[in-house]
């Protein structure tokens, strides 16, 4: 491609590196993936200790920021990859889903008093909704024109709450109640909350520990589902359509339905962190569903590898931890964030840890990133075909 | 009739791209539709498709009204499209492909995938690498092929030659006739007009959205306006010929004198 230098030479030692993790994965036999996700599970009930944080987080409770906004950023990010790096639609607005998310658990907790549980349950069905709804006359658009309108979605979401009295207009909505608790668990015998001083399904406003043990949880689910849904008939439908989707139509993929259920999808997984989250946060308010939120959470996919799982975790991961890690810089963390950011495009344009079908689809140039890279077929270029007669 | 193709009107926003159209393929035949750049082929063949919208008209495929079914339910139905500009997965393996082209069965595929493999020993070769890194040729071969695994008793293709060697060219022809035999009808769209006349059993000579010739095939390889207006007919395009020794170039224009 370009001269070999010391970067290039760096850039494609990532890679094989990369792949070669990647192969030993493929060749791991079953019951060894087992034990790794277990362990990985272990780790991230793990990851709150004390004796991190001093490394991890010098200047924010780093139990706090593990819950927002490191693991929230990693739920939405991965509900967010299953629109953008799965099926290639570009969405500008997934905040939206997460503030109907938000806003379902506030109002229904505050006005019918209900379980958060049964609040869950009808979030997501709310969020899958509210998919639908926006996905039905928009996603017959492609390209930048999905993009433009999934925009104007979610600040409507967010411009809508405020300057709704009903719903606490811009001061937003207080006393959200948390989920049940149990207090004093105790499992075989043992007494959590005095053997590891933290009382695991105890929902306060003090310890942000068992908040974060539900977002763990909720991953999980997430992940497993979407993991089904990637290698199923679904997933294959959906990596056809964002490869091209007029061929996928043509082998009979029913692509606007797919493209529906995508987004579908990718509301429910927002609209449960978004209830999770309000459940947590006692009070919320429209401005905590900016635009930057959609940006930065784009930005974690699409610098984590777009499409594929663990790099979409690890950009989320990394987008909302290292602002955090280096507060202490005070307005120069953001320029140094930015930095990195663009370091990153340069360097590993195609995402940190990229699918090698995603890798393909970029080297190929043109249709490649589905709706991100695509030439769009807009009304312009389809009077020009004809124009030229 | 296997294709019926009726009056069918086509718009781009107000702009009117076909103009009451018809065309007829009957089964076993390979029929082609030429004419120049933006004569309203490859959208003749989208409509039928279902990639772009009737205004009016309509399209009967083996006895059933299909104007407004949608484009996935046509495959089952029996279409099959390799489309314009290729269109295959870059990101998927070569077999991928094939198998994303049988998306609409269930079962097993693999003899079918050995009878694809068996048209185009190449993709075998390639089975494992990506559509996207293919050279132009062998993604139309792969395009045919994964087509081809849906079964279709009408193979769409738009284009076939598009910006390939003229070697490449006659090769892929060659499947096409092949498949042919082996009982899949064709509806071809080409630029190459004499290449397309050559192998089919008739022809539709398209102009500005409209139908201005139809016959067999050979009768308009024959015919002086067409040979004119799409096959290069004069002493330049001989010229042309000879210098680049292209294979069957004794045929065509010169023969009727």
């Amino acid at each position: 491609m370009n001269q070999k230098n010391p970067l290039a030479g760096f850039r494609d030692g990532l890679g094989r590196f990369g792949d070669a993790v990647h192969d030993r994965w493929l060749s791991t036999p079953g019951w060894q993936r087992w034990v790794l996700y277990v362990l990985l599970i272990v780790g991230a009930l793990l990851l709150p200790s004390e004796s991190l944080a001093p490394i991890m987080s010098p200047y924010t409770d780093w139990a706090t920021i593990l819950f927002f906004p490191i693991g929230t950023y990693v739920v939405l990010a991965i509900g967010l990859n299953v629109v953008v790096g799965q099926a290639g639609l570009l969405d500008l607005g997934f905040v939206a889903f997460y503030a109907v998310g938000g806003y379902a658990m506030a109002l229904i907790g505050t006005r019918l008093g209900w379980n958060f549980w049964l609040i869950l349950v009808v979030g997501i069905g709310i969020c899958a909704l509210s998919g639908l709804t926006l996905g039905a006359p928009t996603l017959r658009l492609r390209g930048d024109y999905l993009a433009i309108v999934t925009l104007g979605f979610g600040e409507i979401i967010r411009i809508t709450a405020r300057n709704t009295d009903e719903i606490g207009g811009p001061n937003g909505i207080r006393g959200i109640p948390h989920p049940p608790s149990i207090e004093d668990f105790s499992l075989f015998g043992v007494n959590f909350s005095e053997v590891f001083g933290v009382d695991p399904f105890k929902y306060g406003n003090l310890n942000t520990h068992p908040y974060y043990y539900l977002l763990v949880a909720l991953a999980v689910i997430v992940i497993i589902l979407v993991k089904r849904w990637e290698k199923s008939r679904v997933g294959r439908a959906w990596a056809a359509i964002r490869e091209d989707e007029d061929a996928a139509e043509v082998m009979g993929v029913p692509t606007f339905r797919f493209k529906l259920l995508a987004f579908a999808i990718g509301a429910s997984i927002g609209g449960a962190m978004g209830v999770l989250w309000a459940a947590k946060s006692i009070s919320i308010n429209p401005n905590d569903f900016q635009f930057l939120l959609s940006a930065t959470i784009l930005a974690a996919v699409v610098m984590g590898g777009s499409g594929n799982l663990p790099g979409v975790m690890l950009g989320a991961f990394l987008v909302a931890w290292l602002p955090e890690r280096f507060r202490g810089l005070q307005e120069y963390r953001m320029l140094i964030f930015g930095a990195v950011l663009v370091a990153l495009m340069i360097f590993r344009p195609e995402g940190l840890l990229p699918s090698r079908q995603r890798k393909a689809e970029l080297q190929e140039g043109t249709g490649g990133m589905g709706t991100l890279g695509a030439e769009v077929p807009g009304p312009d270029s389809q009077v020009e075909e004809v124009a030229s007669k | 009739m296997l294709l019926e193709v009726k009056d069918i009107h086509v718009h781009y926003g107000k702009i009117e791209a076909l103009k009451g159209i018809s065309v007829e393929v009957n089964e076993g035949e390979i029929v082609t539709l030429i004419g120049a750049n933006g004569a309203g082929k490859t959208t003749t063949l989208k409509t039928i498709s279902g990639l772009r919208p009737l205004s009016s008209g309509n399209i009967t495929f083996d006895g059933n009204d299909i104007s407004k079914m949608p484009g996935h339910q046509r495959v089952v139905a029996g279409l099959g499209q390799a489309p314009e500009g290729r269109g295959v997965f870059p990101g998927m393996t070569v077999q991928d492909n094939l198998l994303m082209g049988a998306y609409t069965r269930s079962g097993d595929f693999s003899a079918d995938l050995e009878e694809v493999y068996e048209l185009f020993p190449r993709l075998k070769e390639r089975r494992t690498q990506m559509g996207g890194t293919m050279s132009g040729g062998e993604q139309q071969m792969l395009a045919i092929g994964r087509a081809l695994m849906a079964k279709p008793k009408l193979l769409l293709l738009d284009e076939p030659s598009m910006g390939l060697a003229p070697l490449i060219v006659q090769q892929i022809f060659s499947i096409i006739e092949e498949i042919n035999r082996r009982g899949t009808t064709v509806l071809l769209v080409e630029q190459n007009a004499q290449q397309a006349l050559k192998l089919a059993h008739r022809a539709y000579v398209l102009e500005t959205g409209k139908v201005v010739k139809s016959a067999p095939a050979d009768e308009l390889l024959n015919d002086p306006a067409v040979q004119a207006a799409y096959l290069g007919g004069g002493v330049a395009h001989d010229l042309v010929e000879e210098a680049a020794g292209a294979p069957g170039s004794a045929s065509a224009p010169e023969e009727p004198a």
